[in-house]
């Protein structure tokens, strides 16, 4: 099976000398749903930035869906995310200027090849992100119309997701999306996350502190055992 | 195209703050237009007080001192040129015409010119315009007067109307020429130059009101009555300056040259156009630094700009981990804040000419009669459209600061949303 996220001898310090990440390997496979466990502080956002291919590695390799980062050029790599990595981050996700629909297909408007899926898939970009809130419970004509700063939190998360998945990216990267929501909230929300995944293929990284959300994952990667450099402290 | 989208509702998402940028970007580049504008009118109108005319003769003093008496109504002439020698240019061989001019008495704060009906045959302005008749005719009868526009304008007189005019200058004169009423026969078209603020009468007939005083007041005990005057000879001994229109120009240095250099009275003759440049050099200064004072206030404008900018960036730093999360390359976030003062100076330059066009439209009436400088509503000149441009260059350039800003807020923070 062809990997969706590997990464090789990876090191990573803000300052020279520190080092803050070091992962021999790890290996996520296409279509993999994983979570990722780490306390704050434990470098998950660095690690995450490093995947989206915004932090340059200090040495060692990421490698996304074959494609090894390092041999693209910054402007290649923030064309690979916008191409196939779809990110949801804790909280205030949206632009407060753009309407639900605008901030949902605000990914097609980036990446070609996400706005060509999407119309293949569901005729326009519109129809695509209609379908996708309509799956996230969020269907309703008069929502759409909506500023969004008027959503509750879980229906701003949840436009979020649907942004996230537009144009059928093959990763989903969730940094810590539900710490904001309430329980009832939080499992509505990760279960749709997981369903919307699915029905896509796409590969999902759900990356949080909460060692309570493990039982919905396939896999549960504990970061601090990861890094090397973690465990030797 | 999405960036363009972006940044307008965004701006609009902030429309208060970018409201009041832009009235004040408009506000400087109307000023700064504005003045721009005027300055360019009033050269032109300045430059065409006088056309036409080859050479402006008076007693010898500066230059400019004599154009500003003679043209401009401005100041006193400190001597008067001899009827004489008024005569020996006139019948210089190479002399077509020319028009004498006394200066020296005034009605209500208007001067009084005696001169001859040649007057009006080769008293050029502008682009060789001769002076037209709004209404009436030249004067003919000894008491006869022709009104400039402004005068009839401001003092309310018709064809017809009885004046009295006040010996020397001044608008509280207390000797009055009263025993020798004039009479309107006629009302210049409106010019644009001090012949509109000035009474026209004959020669003749300044001699007239003159015939009983001497050295500024009235003799006392004689009294000419208005009819004895008309029949006294009425030649005049002096005038304060006159016109030369020339056959050939080629002739004017040379006779400007012998008027100089002409032993028996101390004379000056002086090229209108040379002299109307040097006295606009002089003018010119104000003038340019009014320019200077706009152009500062356009940069201050700008600056107010990048300081709203620059204050919100900090704010939008979530904004731009967003954009770059869902695709934005990083070049574009520098893109999306230079589009926005870009956009931002750009509404502030339209919405500054529709305020100096607007304004003109309200002040043109005002600017014509107060200062006598007459504002068309032409649009810019290309010169006007390049410091337009150029202020919207500079207002991009300046986006540059807070989108690098951005760009390295985005470089360092990339998903990272920070609040």
């Amino acid at each position: 099976m062809q990997a969706a996220i590997e990464l090789e001898h990876l090191k990573f310090g803000w300052k020279p000398g520190k080092t803050l990440l070091d992962i021999d390997k790890l290996r996520v496979d296409r279509g993999e749903r994983v979570f990722l466990q780490g306390a704050s502080g434990s470098g998950k956002s660095t690690l995450l930035n490093l995947i989206g291919g915004v932090l340059e590695p200090d040495a060692g390799g990421v490698h996304l869906l074959d494609i090894t980062l390092r041999a693209l050029s910054k402007t290649q790599r923030d064309a690979f995310r916008a191409n196939h990595i779809g990110f949801v981050f804790q909280m205030f996700n949206l632009l407060p200027y753009l309407s639900v629909l605008e901030n949902v297909t605000l990914p097609c408007r980036f990446s070609h090849g996400r706005k060509d899926k999407a119309i293949l898939r569901d005729g326009t970009v519109d129809e695509s992100a209609c379908r996708l809130l309509d799956h996230l419970e969020l269907g309703h004509d008069e929502l759409l119309r909506r500023p969004v700063t008027d959503l509750s939190m879980g229906q701003q998360q949840r436009v979020a997701v649907a942004r996230a998945l537009i144009g059928s990216p093959e990763i989903v990267i969730a940094d810590e999306p539900t710490s904001a929501l309430d329980v009832n909230n939080r499992d509505r929300f990760i279960e749709l996350l997981l369903h919307e995944c699915e029905l896509q293929e796409s590969t999902l990284m759900f990356v949080s502190h909460d060692p309570g959300l493990h039982d919905h994952f396939d896999r549960v990667i504990d970061l601090h055992h990861l890094n090397q450099n973690g465990s030797k402290q | 195209m999405i960036l363009l989208r972006l940044t307008a509702r965004s701006l609009w998402h902030r429309r208060t703050t970018a409201l009041l940028t832009l009235i004040t970007i408009g506000f400087s580049v109307m000023l700064f237009l504005g003045v721009e504008k005027v300055r360019t009118e009033t050269r032109n109108s300045f430059a065409n007080t006088l056309s036409g005319t080859d050479l402006i003769v008076g007693a010898r003093s500066g230059q400019i001192q004599l154009l500003l008496y003679s043209i401009f109504r401005i100041g006193d002439a400190t001597s008067n040129v001899s009827w004489q020698s008024y005569e020996l240019v006139k019948n210089h061989k190479q002399v077509a015409w020319t028009v004498p001019i006394s200066l020296g008495d005034s009605h209500r704060g208007y001067r009084v010119l005696g001169t001859t009906e040649h007057y009006f045959d080769h008293y050029r302005y502008g682009n060789r315009h001769l002076l037209r008749f709004e209404e009436g005719r030249r004067f003919e009868d000894l008491y006869d007067v022709v009104l400039g526009a402004e005068v009839a304008d401001k003092l309310g007189y018709k064809i017809g109307s009885e004046i009295v005019v006040a010996h020397g200058i001044g608008n509280a004169s207390f000797s009055k020429h009263e025993d020798k009423p004039f009479r309107v026969v006629g009302i210049l078209e409106r010019t644009g130059t001090p012949v509109d603020r000035t009474l026209h009468l004959s020669l003749e007939a300044l001699e007239a009101i003159h015939i009983d005083w001497k050295a500024g007041v009235r003799i006392p005990g004689t009294n000419v009555s208005a009819e004895e005057a008309a029949r006294v000879e009425l030649q005049p001994k002096q005038i304060t300056a006159f016109l030369v229109g020339m056959k050939s120009k080629v002739a004017t240095f040379h006779l400007q040259r012998s008027i100089n250099n002409y032993r028996k009275e101390p004379m000056l003759a002086i090229l209108p156009g040379v002299a109307l440049q040097q006295l606009w050099d002089m003018v010119g200064i104000a003038e340019k630094a009014l320019m200077l004072v706009s152009a500062i206030v356009v940069v201050a404008g700008l600056v107010g700009m990048l300081t709203v900018i620059l204050t919100s960036l900090n704010e939008r730093r979530r904004e731009m981990a967003i954009l770059r999360s869902v695709g934005a390359r990083a070049w574009q976030i520098l893109l999306l804040l230079t589009l926005e003062s870009a956009l931002l100076t750009l509404m502030g330059v339209g919405f500054g000419i529709s305020l100096l066009y607007g304004g003109i439209v309200l002040a043109q009436p005002i600017l014509e009669s107060h200062i006598g400088v007459f504002i068309p509503l032409t649009p810019p000149s290309i010169y006007q459209w390049k410091l337009l441009g150029l202020v919207v260059v500079c207002g991009t350039l300046v986006g540059l600061i807070p989108g690098y800003r951005a760009y390295r807020y985005s470089v360092a923070d990339g998903m990272t949303i920070r609040i």
